[in-house]
């Protein structure tokens, strides 16, 4: 079995911190034709433009060639070809799999079936570890470190997947973490636990306007209605995690806003303005760091 | 004389084999599902709803001839972790043998989460098995990555 990308927890530290460096140098240099060879395949089998145009971008700077699907609609598997037979006939077609897939597991089952890397860009609510990693190149690139900082996870702490693998890939850098959110989205207890067991420091707030002078990083994210249960709830607390410009009052220097986007409300549109949004930025520098995991599963991030 | 005569007598002796013991009655089948007896061919006796001092009524499973793997046993903790194994030669019980907690299990449970790849496509659910703060059973997932306590996954 080739190795894939799957979930955060399959690159070590210093898989990581490697795949950062060579991000840095393709952020330096965009063009590398490294993969001239290579056919990569982008097959999602449900739609996310913002995704697969970053994949694709990335294959394309690195002069791959790549086939694929933008959403299953009219594909054999709308047809109920089983997800194993597809992965085997692409698998045989192309060097590299990009997958999305609305089904929890199905990125993990596509790379044991697979004879070429998986990169999984999304299996439903489980992982979307891509998104983990141009996180904390974002960190390293605005902090020059990954050590020691205290990130401010606003939001949706309950079902963010995003917060779920940051916090864990980070714990790997001793930080410290203030989790501010609603009480019904609260950071779920395992998470929780998983901070102690290490020694990590964290504190849990419900207000946003006075945590944040003290933060390195504000990791803001949707906080959604469909997610409570009473409709009233969600009217309560949605301004309450609107950032706006002048909340930034007194922050530190070095403080730089992270989101995973799309936004909806939780950024007011004056933040953009302002030196501590990147979220923009944050976007465009997950290119580079889909450029270094393409490049080294395929073997060819050693001698660059 | 009567007391020296054990329990799982009201179940008829075997001369060379396994015996399951004291499994509570209504995860008889169920054993006999994980040890994959439903296509043994040697001779099989088991009884349920016999009496029990542990659970009031109990059930046996004595197979002929046929000696397991300490993993395909383990799997047995699971559902009936005070399951008790006697190995059999020449009608006396030549070992007993203590029941763990395996490390992972392979198509026994079903995954709780209804998004997960395994309930949708045809897959072999498998799961690593830890005991969480309150020693609970709980089975994490290999796909989905989600846990499930044990109970609600059988
Ligand atoms: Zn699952």
């Amino acid at each position: 079995m080739p190795k894939s990308l799957i979930s955060i927890h399959d690159f070590s530290k210093e898989e990581i911190l490697h795949i950062l460096e060579v991000a840095k140098d393709f952020e330096r240099d965009k063009c590398r034709n490294i993969l001239g060879d290579k056919v990569i395949a982008c097959i999602f089998f449900e739609p996310s433009t913002r995704t697969r145009l970053s994949f694709e971008t990335a294959s394309n700077r690195l002069g791959a060639r790549v086939i694929g699907f933008s959403d299953a609609g009219n594909t054999s598997i709308s047809k109920g070809e089983s997800l194993k037979d597809t992965i085997k006939m692409v698998s045989n077609y192309a060097d590299l799999i990009v997958m999305r897939h609305p089904l929890e597991g199905s990125a993990r089952y596509a790379s044991e079936v697979s004879s070429v890397p998986i990169i999984n860009a999304g299996d439903g609510a489980n992982q979307h570890p891509t998104q983990t990693l141009l996180d904390l190149y974002s960190i390293q690139q605005t902090q020059g470190r990954l050590d020691g900082l205290r990130l401010n996870m606003v939001g949706d702490l309950k079902y963010g997947r995003t917060v779920h693998s940051l916090l864990q890939a980070m714990s790997h850098f001793s930080p410290e973490f203030i989790f501010t959110a609603p009480e019904e989205l609260r950071m779920p207890k395992e998470y929780l636990e998983f901070l102690s067991e290490r020694n990590i420091p964290y504190r849990e707030e419900t207000e946003l306007s006075g945590n944040i002078k003290d933060t390195d990083i504000l990791y803001m994210t949707r906080v959604q209605q469909e997610r409570f249960t009473d409709p009233m709830e969600y009217e309560k607390v949605k301004d309450v995690y609107r950032l706006t410009a002048s909340m930034l009052e007194g922050c530190k220097p070095n403080m730089k806003i992270l989101h995973p986007l799309p936004r909806v409300s939780e950024i007011a549109d004056d933040v953009d303005e302002t030196p501590h949004a990147y979220y923009f930025k944050q976007a465009e520098n997950g290119v580079y760091v889909r450029m270094a995991i393409i490049a080294y599963l395929l073997g060819k991030t050693n001698n660059l | 004389m009567s007391k020296l005569i054990d329990t799982s007598l009201q179940v008829s002796a075997i001369k060379n084999g396994t015996v399951v013991d004291h499994i509570p009655t209504d995860k008889l089948f169920k054993v006999i599902e994980i040890l994959g007896l439903t296509s043994c061919d040697k001779q099989l006796t088991f009884g349920m709803n016999l009496d029990s001092k542990l659970y009031g009524k109990k059930a046996i499973i004595k197979i002929s001839d046929r000696f397991f793997k300490d993993d395909e046993l383990n799997k047995i903790s699971l559902i009936a972790p005070y399951a008790k194994i006697n190995i059999i030669r020449n009608y006396e019980v030549v070992e007993k043998k203590v029941l763990m907690l395996p490390e992972s299990i392979t198509g026994i449970a079903k995954c709780a989460n209804p998004m997960c790849v395994t309930n949708h496509q045809r897959i072999t659910p498998k799961f690593t098995v830890f005991t969480d703060k309150d020693s609970s059973v709980m089975l994490k997932c290999h796909y989905c990555e989600k846990v499930t306590n044990l109970k609600s996954a059988l």
